[in-house]
């Protein structure tokens, strides 16, 4: 796998496959000394041209979990701020020496544009790029999934059956995107449920299906459900009224989640708006994965990380 | 001035000829010692008129100016181009449209008509000295706030009803900027897939359906600048069927390229408005072969590499098209069937000049009148590259695409600015200009 840019480059095998591999990394944690010699030698670049605590710190100790050497480039404070553009940035960092980029960026298909650009060599890592794909994020909720749902036994298996709900701010979801057409490849079903503001125009091509009730989706006992972030600013360009009114009609509140059958697996891709989308008994129950979302976001890291810079993998 | 015989050229009614040339006019017979220009098996055009190009001088000198966009449109087989008024200083005065137009009479690759702002630095809020540039020695007939939309309801109101004093023409960018804010290509199916802010197409029909409604109440003109969309063109034809009195025009890049180029990411298809949908391909195609759209116009906007080089929401829009727009047309109009070379002559020549008001293109190839001609050879195909672009920058969407036909010669005031499918020297130019 020379980058990983969209899911949509990613086939059934392929994505099970990376599964597979993030199987084996998570089992190297439990090791007394939880670090792998794979990468060493390699320099693996973090650039952030938009605020990520979360996903550039997982990237971070998946990679020295593989022993590479990782430099940190994140926006604010940096010659971004002062102008810089995408190819000077990437080529600045790549004339220092790297193997893979992993690249948060504001802007949809910036991660396409780098890796097209022919301005480094590169492997790119998408992790993250405007409202269009965070494919990193979607292994990682397809993982804990298989992971919930088959314990021990989930090597080799997909998600076939696995009915999902994801509901909220649809329309400027990377996430949601990655979700709906990775857990799709992956033989699941996926629902989404939001405002008409919020979904997106021309969604009835996606490979989902939509709605904007969620107690009806709530009565149709999903396996799992995913609640998006919503953004503040959204609030300020009429796609809701007021949070009070999303949360009523939008949110998982704890009668909601009452309602849910009791093995359906909560989920949020963080960091969570307690009180908007989810309320706090719905995130700290027992049925919440989003812990194991984070921790299970180091492995798919790594192996991300392992089949971009070993140049021949299980993935093609 | 140069004597020129052009033999067995192949006229836009079909008929085939020997042209003659002497004194910047046709006439009657060859002079003795002409210029021999052997046209046989080319297709005679007049002289094309492209009433929308971006030239950027004054201002945007890195991009194009107005010798590099001349010799672009020469190339291209254009005698006279209206180049829009979003420069810097803003075309707003009569200084600067003077400036504009006796840039391009020095130079001589084609006639420059500047267009004039509707409002005071395109902002949008008062009006700009129509009056002014129209009585200047610049004659400024068209008037737009290309790249913004006049929004304004009342603003435009009045814009339509005071340039009627002069005999001007509102050339409107059909914009709704609240419903395009951050907007970034079509609204539809692949821009929710790609993540990118979509630009719906009841922005650009709301804005013409309210503006040709505004033209009927006043009984003004009005001209709509690159329309994009079917629903744009079902407005159009209703107004027309009524009798307003609108005209309206496509690109090149409309005709021929739809959204699905956006999904590379490549910025060099962000354009405004964008690439749209097959339907809306279709849909333009037909409204210019019934002549629901009046002419074709290249929207040329030339911008540098590093305005391209960039992730697509931080792209600049807009695609050069004076070099490519003919090829472009005989592909998706002449090739398919729709049009003919006489409606070609109509779309790019004839009716662009009577929006604009600009003479000596009413009777082409008529003795007496001036010799504006093109001659293109249908039959070439290329591979268009960089080598055929020659204004300042190269942001193409066609490079590396086959197209059908080439420029083999054009005659601009009876000089030939391109011959054997070269551009001519600038001395030369304007040496034959000065003659």
């Amino acid at each position: 796998m020379r980058h990983l840019l969209s899911v949509r480059d990613l086939t059934r095998d392929d994505a099970v496959g990376i599964l597979d591999i993030a199987e084996d990394m998570a089992a190297v944690a439990t090791r007394a000394v939880p670090k792998l010699p794979t990468l060493r030698g390699r320099t693996v670049a973090n650039l952030f041209f938009e605020d990520s605590t979360r996903t550039r710190l997982s990237f971070e100790s998946a990679a020295k979990r593989l022993s590479a050497d990782v430099i940190t480039f994140t926006a604010k404070g940096s010659s971004v701020s002062k102008g810089e553009g995408l190819k000077d940035t990437a080529q600045t960092i790549a004339a220092m020496g790297v193997d893979a980029v992993v690249m948060r960026h504001h802007a949809s298909g910036a991660a396409r544009t780098l890796a097209d650009g022919g301005w480094i060599d590169a492997s790119v890592v998408n992790a993250g790029d405007g409202t269009h794909e965070h494919p990193t994020q979607a292994l990682l909720d397809a993982y804990t999934m298989r992971a919930t749902l088959h314990g021990g036994a989930a090597r080799g298996r997909d998600l076939d059956g696995l009915r999902v709900t994801i509901v909220g701010d649809v329309l400027h979801s990377r996430v949601a995107r990655s979700n709906a057409w990775l857990l799709a490849t992956l033989g699941a079903s996926v629902h989404l449920v939001a405002p008409g503001t919020l979904l997106p125009p021309g969604v009835s091509g996606w490979p989902v299906t939509t709605g904007t009730d969620l107690d009806a989706a709530i009565d149709d006992r999903p396996d799992a459900i995913m609640m998006l972030r919503i953004q503040s600013e959204r609030m300020h360009d009429a796609f809701f009224p007021n949070e009070r009114e999303y949360a009523r009609e939008w949110g998982l509140t704890d009668d909601r989640f009452a309602r849910l059958p009791a093995d359906t697996m909560v989920m949020h891709p963080g960091p969570m708006n307690r009180g908007l989308e989810i309320s706090s008994a719905a995130a700290d129950s027992a049925r919440s994965v989003v812990l194991d979302q984070v921790t299970n976001g180091v492995s798919i890291r790594m192996a991300v990380l392992y089949l971009v810079l070993s140049g021949s993998g299980g993935v093609a | 001035m140069t004597a020129l015989t052009i033999t067995g050229a192949t006229l836009p009614d079909g008929t085939r000829r020997d042209l003659h040339v002497d004194g910047g006019v046709f006439v009657e017979d060859a002079t003795a010692g002409a210029t021999r220009i052997d046209a046989d098996g080319l297709q005679a055009l007049p002289g094309l008129v492209d009433l929308h190009t971006h030239l950027r001088e004054p201002g945007f000198e890195a991009s194009e100016t107005v010798l590099t966009g001349t010799r672009a449109a020469a190339a291209g087989g254009f005698t006279a181009v209206f180049a829009m008024a979003n420069t810097f200083p803003v075309q707003d005065t009569a200084g600067v449209v003077e400036q504009v137009a006796s840039l391009g009479a020095q130079h001589g690759y084609a006639t420059v008509r500047p267009i004039g702002a509707v409002t005071i630095g395109l902002a949008g809020e008062r009006l700009a000295e129509i009056g002014a540039m129209a009585r200047s020695r610049a004659a400024v007939r068209v008037f737009s706030d290309d790249g913004k939309c006049v929004s304004d309801a009342l603003l435009m109101r009045r814009a339509l009803e005071y340039v009627a004093t002069f005999g001007g023409v509102i050339a409107q960018h059909a914009q709704e900027p609240r419903l395009t804010e951050g907007a970034q290509m079509n609204e539809g199916e692949l821009s929710s897939e790609l993540g990118l802010a979509g630009w719906p197409g009841v922005a650009e029909e709301a804005i013409i359906a309210r503006d040709v409604l505004l033209a009927e109440q006043l009984g003004a003109r009005l001209h709509v600048c690159h329309v994009s969309t079917a629903g744009s063109v079902e407005v159009l034809r209703w107004a027309k069927g009524r009798g307003i009195d609108v005209t309206a025009e496509v690109t090149p890049h409309h005709l021929l390229l739809t959204e699905q180029l956006a999904a590379s990411y490549d910025a060099r298809y962000k354009v405004n408005p964008p690439l749209r949908a097959q339907e809306d391909v279709e849909a333009v195609r037909a409204a210019l072969a019934d002549g629901t759209i009046d002419i074709v116009a290249t929207d040329h906007a030339p911008h540098p590499i590093e305005s391209k080089e960039a992730t697509w929401a931080e792209a600049s829009f807009g695609m050069v098209g004076l070099e490519s727009a003919l090829s472009v047309v005989q592909a998706a109009m002449v090739d398919t069937g729709l049009l003919g070379w006489a409606d070609v002559a109509r779309v790019l020549s004839a009716a662009p000049a009577a929006i604009g008001r600009l003479d000596g293109y009413a009777a082409p190839f008529a003795v007496g009148s001036p010799a504006h001609l093109a001659l293109a050879d249908p039959a070439a195909r290329r591979i268009f590259a960089t080598a055929d672009l020659h204004g300042r920058s190269v942001n193409s969407p066609y490079l590396g695409s086959e197209l059908p036909g080439r420029i083999v010669a054009t005659v601009h005031d009876g000089v030939p600015t391109v011959l054997d499918g070269e551009l001519r020297p600038a001395e030369e130019v304007v040496h034959g200009q000065a003659a």
